[in-house]
């Protein structure tokens, strides 16, 4: 099996939220470890040789806290801990990878999720839904912004802490996967109604997770969920990968997002 | 670094972030946990850590210290097999065996979790398993059977006894 030269790794495992932001400081040459879902193969197969880590799990940064009207949902909280969460965050995690990755993967690790050569951070879509925003430290200190300009952004230089969220009137989810071992999902949409209206996140269709503002005008202005939803082309980049075409993506892509509108469903 | 693996403790001097995989195979020579993919898809690599099914090649060691490991060495003994080892025994849900301890690992898991699956809960649980032999049916009737305690050790004991061999050589008289 695959050898580890990894004797020379620093590993710091901080035991409070204070002393993970310590230990981050601005990034710079830190490897942040939470679940190792997405970095372990890497170290495992000899394309990442991390020389500083920053191992998360007992940093205190896990877990749902509800806060008035609003909740808040650490880093750390395990994927199959937001299958409790409001929807459609929870039907967004129960698809996410299997039983015992979902258990080990963290909200902190799918936000943070490089473009790679299949679609991962499942979970952006129902984020940018639910108009979620990241808290995170670095450089300039503590931050807060919209989910959707964290990932577009990239987590470089940011140590995310935490996510803060409204559950919403109404709620939907539609997929497109593929049986494979790792159940990778094609393209997902998702969306969440409130009292200002609906938001529309989508993920594959582009490096990360992306708002749908121009389906959500079309809404806001009258449209049907079918018309609304073809407006999708101009918001996502659809690609090419090992799971589908670009070519099938930007035909499954409106029909994903419709399907989205017509599921809004619970509340009111 | 301290785990116990199968009721034994163990110091563990493997690199930080090697995986548990690696420290439980070349340091521990403990080889029931495959090296499938070692990236998380294939399940062949599962264990229990504190009793919950995990991808063994997908834990850095540093986060493992004083935690519980089993392995399916630690669920039976080859005269005493646990229940889903014997399921699997009886059933016939074994056929390269390369899956088949990740498979018995999380089945057991599962089937503590949920004493009564149906067998889409049992696909559904078990979906981070794949067998290349796909022997998936007889895995699944194997967790049904273990859940059901449909278990008959009794008459699955080989034996190994020589008896006198009746030797036949082609071309020779009869």
């Amino acid at each position: 099996m695959t050898s580890t030269a990894l004797q020379a790794a620093d590993v710091v495992v901080p035991a409070s939220r204070d002393e993970a932001v310590a230990a981050f400081g601005d990034g710079s040459g830190v490897t942040v470890l939470g679940g190792g879902t997405i970095l372990m193969p890497e170290i495992n197969y000899g394309r990442l040789r991390p020389a500083r880590v920053v191992l998360l799990q007992n940093a205190g940064l896990s877990g749902l806290r509800r806060n008035g009207s609003s909740l808040t949902i650490g880093a750390m909280t395990t994927v199959a801990e937001l299958e409790q969460a409001p929807e459609p965050l929870a039907t967004a995690a129960r698809h996410v990878a299997d039983h015992e990755v979902r258990a080990q993967a963290t909200l902190g690790g799918n936000l943070c999720a490089p473009p790679g050569e299949t679609p991962r951070g499942d979970l952006q879509a129902a984020l940018i839904a639910l108009g979620a925003t990241v808290r995170s430290a670095g450089k300039d200190g503590e931050r807060e912004e919209p989910v959707e300009d964290f990932v577009a952004r990239g987590p470089n230089g940011r140590l995310v802490l935490e996510i803060e969220l409204e559950a919403p009137q109404r709620a939907g989810y539609a997929s497109a996967r593929r049986p494979h071992a790792h159940a990778y999902t094609i393209l997902a949409a998702c969306t969440a109604e409130t009292s200002t209206g609906v938001r529309v996140g989508i993920t594959g269709a582009g490096p990360h997770g992306l708002r749908a503002r121009s389906v959500e005008q079309a809404l806001a202005g009258g449209a049907s969920s079918a018309e609304a939803a073809q407006k999708v082309l101009d918001d996502g980049e659809p690609h090419d990968d090992a799971l589908a075409s670009a070519w099938y993506r930007q035909r499954l892509l409106p029909v994903i997002v419709r399907r989205a509108l017509d599921h809004l469903e619970g509340g009111k | 670094m301290r785990v116990t693996v199968n009721g034994v403790q163990h110091d563990v001097h493997s690199p930080p972030l090697a995986s548990l995989l690696y420290a439980l195979r070349e340091e521990l020579d403990i080889t029931s946990p495959k090296a499938g993919c070692q990236q998380g898809g294939c399940g062949a690599c599962t264990v229990l850590v504190d009793g919950e099914p995990r991808r063994s090649c997908l834990l850095p060691l540093a986060a493992l210290d004083g935690t519980s490991i089993t392995t399916v060495e630690g669920l039976g003994a080859p005269d005493e097999l646990s229940p889903m080892q014997a399921a699997f025994d009886e059933q016939y849900a074994a056929q390269c065996g390369f899956c088949t301890s990740g498979f018995v690992l999380a089945a057991t898991a599962l089937v503590d979790r949920n004493p009564n699956p149906s067998r889409e809960d049992i696909l559904e649980g078990l979906s981070g398993h794949v067998c290349r032999c796909t022997g998936y049916v007889k895995i699944v009737n194997a967790v049904e059977a273990a859940a059901k305690g449909d278990i008959h050790p009794e008459h699955v004991e080989p034996s190994f006894e020589p008896e006198e061999a009746e030797v036949l050589i082609p071309g020779s008289p009869a």
